[in-house]
């Protein structure tokens, strides 16, 4: 990689974390959202410790979803608003790197800020503490696979009104995969099984998600910029 | 080869050439599919487990073959319309998207329709039930993606984008989920282990499957043709088509 | 020696399947100042997005342009948490302006001085339009594409633009940019109507 391009991209994704962080509700309110739905499930099914613990593999990794959804939508939408989304696609750098520089600082302040507060929402739904370290892998190299999906999703949809609830309607059936395996390597964990090979079948995704998706994300932007 | 695939990106030849196509292809793809209906609903012989109420595979099978290859259809057709940039490459994907929707559609209700005499219930998460239900959410993803764009050409080029973004991820959903649901249902009876069919169950399947192939292109032909309609409403060679045919 | 930074030959632009513009032709050599006219909707602004590069799936025919251009649209690409001086600093580009002096010089020219500090959001609807237009002062890319660059600015700023619209022309630049408004620099403008193309 040339130097000026690594160069490029870093400045980029500096700028993204500090416009970021300058509005701090955008990295708190879903952390919130994730605490306030967490507790929506005790509510819902009864406080039992043994069933939400049986539960909470899938409970957690479900919420981590839908926040991730949540947040998904506004990915692109500030830089496709002000201009500088169309200023990036005219650059001499390829769009699909910008683009995966943005997902990554996005998954910084999105997907590590959950995978650092999942603890606290383990021992809230009753999982088995072993599970703990397991979780927090999982949530962290799944979150970063949400992430580029959610960024694939949010490129072919911000040029649209209202284009939230369209965005849940493309990704979720692609979320599937992830899900199955953050909760099973979750479960695994729990149950004193060997939670590596799902894990490892994360990282498989991740490692594929990173050379696919962004082709697939810059793709998406230069057609919502044409439309 | 490559003469074919240029004329048929022209309108005015593809609406004639698909024209003449259906009007033989038609009648013989419906009578394949009295034929297969008849055949395997009602004289290929009882299961020796499930009794009678198996027969609806023969509805419940092809539908999901068919319903899978056609999102691999319609992935193809927007490659080539991102590649190449040809316009009815773009008619034939949103050709395809309904049709494979109700495919998919009628293999979920078929698959109820089994479901209920074997397993007692109208709906279980079994593995290949649950892989069609996603499907069924990427068809209609699809569909909900090229009504949202109010620029129709950039809609057409979106929905190739996501289609494609859908192959990939097919096969990692249907294996996902196959583990997922080994790994909550311990080896139990499995109902897509096909592997010990006898010969006059699986020649009526076979014959259904081609049938519903065919049905598959007479209705994306049609569809396509239905397009060409409306887009080119006034044009000079659609007149003279129609006029034609009368 | 005519240096010719930007050529189209038969250039066809569709919006949605309907053909706006077909068989458009232009060379634009260093030193010029073109203008794209027209009615309004007939494609000046889908024609400059493409003429930059952005418009991709509806274009047909051959655009060659330069590696380096800037191109201005409606949209201002400013942050409105940051200031002026962080929002220049940094070029979607990607070259990153060396010293905060020529910034605040470029703030200068666009009598933005004193609100080199103040967060976007917080200056006046023609004063972020100027600090976008302070790119103008900052840019080395020699083929400058603006979309309507002399709408929603005041006389003052106006009379700054056109004043630094032709120095960038006298030194090896050149500018094509769309407006509705009449010729305002006389017999150095080339007014391109694109009504002859209009399909």
């Amino acid at each position: 990689m040339p130097p000026d391009l690594w160069q490029f991209l870093w400045g980029q994704m500096r700028r993204q974390l500090r416009v970021g962080m300058s509005k701090p509700g955008e990295v708190l309110n879903p952390l919130l959202f994730f605490v306030m739905v967490v507790t929506l499930f005790p509510i819902g099914l009864g406080p039992n410790p043994e069933r939400l613990a049986l539960l909470a593999p899938g409970i957690l990794w479900v919420v981590a979803l839908l926040s991730n959804l949540t947040v998904s939508g506004r990915l692109f939408a500030a830089d496709f608003e002000d201009g500088s989304l169309e200023q990036l696609a005219l650059a001499s750098h390829p769009l699909a790197l910008t683009a995966l520089s943005q997902v990554v600082a996005h998954w910084l302040l999105s997907g590590v800020t959950l995978t650092l507060a999942s603890p606290l929402f383990a021992v809230m739904l009753n999982l088995p503490v072993q599970a703990i370290p397991v979780l927090m892998a999982s949530l962290l190299l799944g979150s970063f696979s949400l992430s580029l999906v959610g960024a694939i999703g949010a490129a072919l949809t911000v040029g649209i009104r209202r284009g939230g609830l369209l965005l849940s309607l493309l990704i979720i059936p692609l979320y599937v995969p992830i899900l199955v395996f953050g909760v099973s390597a979750v479960s695994e964990a729990a149950n004193v099984g060997d939670p590596m090979r799902w894990l490892a079948l994360l990282g498989a995704f991740a490692a594929g998600g990173i050379v696919l998706a962004p082709l697939a994300i810059a793709a998406g932007l230069r057609i919502s910029l044409d439309s | 080869m490559w003469q074919i695939i240029h004329k048929m990106g022209s309108p005015p030849w593809f609406y004639r050439f698909a024209g003449t196509v259906l009007r033989w292809a038609l009648p013989i793809v419906l009578l394949l599919l009295v034929v297969g209906a008849v055949w395997g609903l009602l004289f290929a012989p009882p299961d020796f487990r499930q009794g009678n109420s198996y027969r609806i595979i023969f509805i419940h099978v092809p539908a999901s073959v068919v319903a899978l290859a056609g999102y691999y259809v319609m992935a193809f057709a927007g490659a080539v319309s991102l590649i190449w940039k040809i316009k009815m490459a773009d008619t034939a994907m949103r050709a395809v998207a309904p049709v494979g929707a109700a495919l998919t559609f009628i293999a979920l209700v078929t698959g109820a329709v089994w479901g209920k005499p074997t397993w007692g219930t109208w709906w279980v998460w079994d593995a290949r039930i649950t892989s069609m239900l996603i499907l069924f959410f990427l068809y209609v993803g699809v569909m909900a993606l090229f009504e949202a764009y109010e620029n129709k050409a950039a809609a057409a080029k979106a929905c190739a984008v996501l289609s494609l973004v859908g192959t990939v991820n097919i096969p990692i959903i249907y294996k996902s989920v196959d583990w997922w649901y080994s790994l909550h249902q311990p080896a139990s009876i499995k109902f897509s282990g096909a592997s010990a069919i006898d010969s006059s169950m699986l020649y009526p399947l076979l014959l259904m499957i081609v049938a519903f192939y065919g049905l598959f292109a007479c209705c994306v032909m049609l569809n396509m043709r239905a397009e060409l309609l409306d887009t080119h409403r006034g044009a000079s060679w659609l007149q003279r088509a129609l006029l034609e045919r009368d | 020696m005519a240096d010719i930074l930007l050529g189209a030959r038969d250039v066809a632009i569709e919006r949605g399947y309907r053909c706006l513009l077909k068989g458009l032709s232009l060379d634009v050599e260093r030193g010029q100042l073109v203008q794209l006219a027209g009615a309004n909707g007939v494609g000046k602004t889908s024609l400059l997005r493409a003429l930059a590069g952005l418009g991709r799936f509806g274009v047909t025919g051959h655009i060659a342009r330069p590696q380096a251009l800037l191109y201005l649209g409606h949209l201002p690409s400013t942050k409105p948490t940051l200031t002026p001086v962080e929002n220049l600093r940094w070029h979607p580009s990607g070259r990153v302006a060396e010293d905060d002096q020529a910034i605040v010089a470029a703030l200068a020219a666009v009598s933005l001085t004193g609100y080199e500090e103040t967060p976007i959001h917080h200056l006046s609807a023609g004063q972020q339009r100027r600090v976008a237009l302070a790119r103008l002062w900052l840019s080395t890319e020699p083929l400058w594409l603006l979309d309507e660059p002399f709408t929603a600015i005041d006389v003052l700023g106006a009379a700054l633009l056109e004043a630094r619209l032709v120095e960038h022309a006298d030194q090896g630049g050149a500018v094509v940019f769309t407006s509705h408004q009449p010729n305002r620099f006389g017999d150095r403008l080339q007014v391109l109507d694109l009504t002859q193309y209009a399909a």
